[in-house]
């Protein structure tokens, strides 16, 4: 058993003259303040990395830089699935007993600390170095490929793609710390610049500054209890050519071995937290989970079943595609919103009921997963 | 095991695969051993060349300066006649399904592999 006992998040935007560490330290205290906890009870820390500062021991980097010195602490490698897979580390950790409580932090000054054209360039590098690099693809055209192949096999249209944009704008529009708050409509992605077709600036997230970190223990800390009920990742590739095909990428197989492991069904699902760092991502990971019909998610946008009062509210801080995306920390946020919903302290953006919610991440082109459900305790 | 054949990314104008001697697993990216199953020295071949388009992205905001003096351009994944699939370029109105063969174009100072519709 691990509980998510506290979690933090800075806005995300722009934090002119803040490091990484600075960032992770901010966020480290938050969720620190949350937990309750005071340093000397963490005796874990895991933590993402950092395009602007790389370093080969981050992890050590930054618990001397904080003022802790834990039994168990190293940094985690698997792009947007990084945050995801630590909270699945620091949950087998607590479980096995190695640490009581698992820090789990990342930030980044990734829009300020950097040129975009850097920040493209290094992503850009998660392909082959000798046979997909020296072509001059970029992230974006990356999953502009699987975009198109999605699109020609299931009938999904680029309107249909902006329609997860503009539902994650309305989403940041409602939270103060989101690095965008003016609505978009489904004209003004189609007419935003073309970056790798299909996909438009606007169907693309930003590079922003932030940070995110929470702690996993376990014993629970306050009332509000949630807890790690299960989890599962798979690794299909790393580069794109070497993909298998649409319907054997790994969300499938992780969500498959995830409901194996706690039991628990899509239906049960009440709140969904799924990476979004494109449209197309977006819309190929929720019809890979069952959240929707292949071809249909943007549909059920349309209807309004993503939305906070839907019957399946979606990243309500507005994703990476509007809350902004700080590479590790970008899509801990979305763990960090799931928490604030399932111990009813989202405020203005408060569902229902978001008793169980499905989280999902992913690292690569599609090659790196971790699905994971958390449970409300009372 | 047999020498390696030069590439496109060794600066010859040619496509090359391997093909396992055990299992008869097809792979593209080049190594000293299947990875399918295991077994070592794949043999190696040249490509026909001949191929259909699999996926297209037309990149128009390019990371690079080197890069950059060639946008638009088309990159493919190409499901070649052999049984792999690789990256290249091509034409900027190929379409998934089209049938394409391959020739080679300058791009950021390297010759790359680059798609034409078969005629």
């Amino acid at each position: 058993m691990s509980f998510i006992t506290g979690v933090g998040l800075t806005p995300f935007g722009k934090h002119e003259g803040s490091s990484s560490l600075d960032l992770m330290s901010k966020a480290a205290q938050a969720a620190l303040d949350d937990a309750g906890l005071k340093r000397a009870e963490i005796d874990g820390i895991l933590c993402g990395y950092s395009t602007v500062s790389p370093h080969i021991m981050l992890a050590t980097v930054f618990a001397e830089h904080f003022g802790i010195r834990p039994s168990y602490a190293h940094a985690v490698q698997v792009g947007g699935a990084t945050g995801l897979a630590m909270t699945m580390l620091a949950h087998h950790l607590v479980e096995a007993g190695v640490a009581r409580n698992v820090l789990v932090v990342a930030g980044e000054n990734r829009l300020t600390g950097q040129s975009r054209d850097a920040s493209i360039q290094a992503l850009a590098q998660v392909g082959h170095p000798d046979y997909e690099v020296p072509l001059g693809p970029t992230i974006p055209a990356y999953y502009g490929l699987v975009a198109t192949r999605y699109m020609h096999e299931y009938g999904v249209t680029e309107e249909d793609l902006a329609e997860f944009a503009v539902l994650m704008r309305a989403h940041a529009c409602t939270h103060p710390g989101a690095q965008f708050h003016d609505p978009i409509t489904v004209a003004e992605i189609m007419a935003s610049k073309p970056v790798a077709m299909p996909l438009k600036l606007l169907d693309c997230c930003p590079v922003s500054d932030g940070g995110a970190a929470f702690v996993i223990s376990r014993e629970r800390t306050g009332q509000a209890g949630v807890r790690i009920r299960g989890c599962a990742q798979a690794h299909t590739h790393q580069h794109v050519t070497a993909a298998p095909a649409l319907s054997e990428l790994g969300a499938e197989i992780s969500i498959a071995r995830a409901k194996e492991a706690t039991g628990l069904a899509i239906s049960d699902v009440r709140y969904a937290a799924i990476y979004d760092s494109f449209t197309i991502t977006l819309a190929m990971l929720l019809e890979d989970l069952g959240l929707a019909a292949r071809g249909e998610a943007a549909a059920r946008v349309r209807a309004g079943h993503f939305s906070r009062d839907g019957a399946m509210p979606l990243n309500t801080h507005g994703g990476l595609l509007s809350y902004g995306h700080c590479g590790v920390g970008g899509a801990m946020a979305h763990l960090v919103e799931a928490h604030l919903q399932m111990t009813g302290r989202a405020a203005n953006r408060q569902v229902k009921d978001a008793s169980i919610a499905l989280l999902h991440g992913d690292g690569g082109v599609l090659s790196s997963h971790v699905s994971m459900f958390l449970e409300q305790v009372r | 095991m047999s020498e390696r054949l030069a590439d496109w990314t060794k600066g010859e104008q040619a496509i090359t695969y391997q093909t396992c001697t055990s299992c008869g697993h097809v792979q593209y990216f080049h190594r000293a051993f299947c990875a399918a199953c295991g077994s070592s020295g794949p043999r190696d071949a040249r490509a026909s060349g001949q191929g259909r388009v699999y996926a297209t992205s037309l990149v128009c905001r390019a990371a690079t300066p080197e890069t950059r003096a060639h946008v638009p351009y088309n990159i493919l994944l190409v499901d070649c006649a052999e049984g792999f699939r690789m990256m290249a370029h091509g034409e900027n109105n190929l379409a998934i399904g089209d049938e394409v063969i391959a020739g080679f174009k300058p791009f950021a100072g390297k010759l790359v592999p680059f798609f034409s519709k078969k005629q």
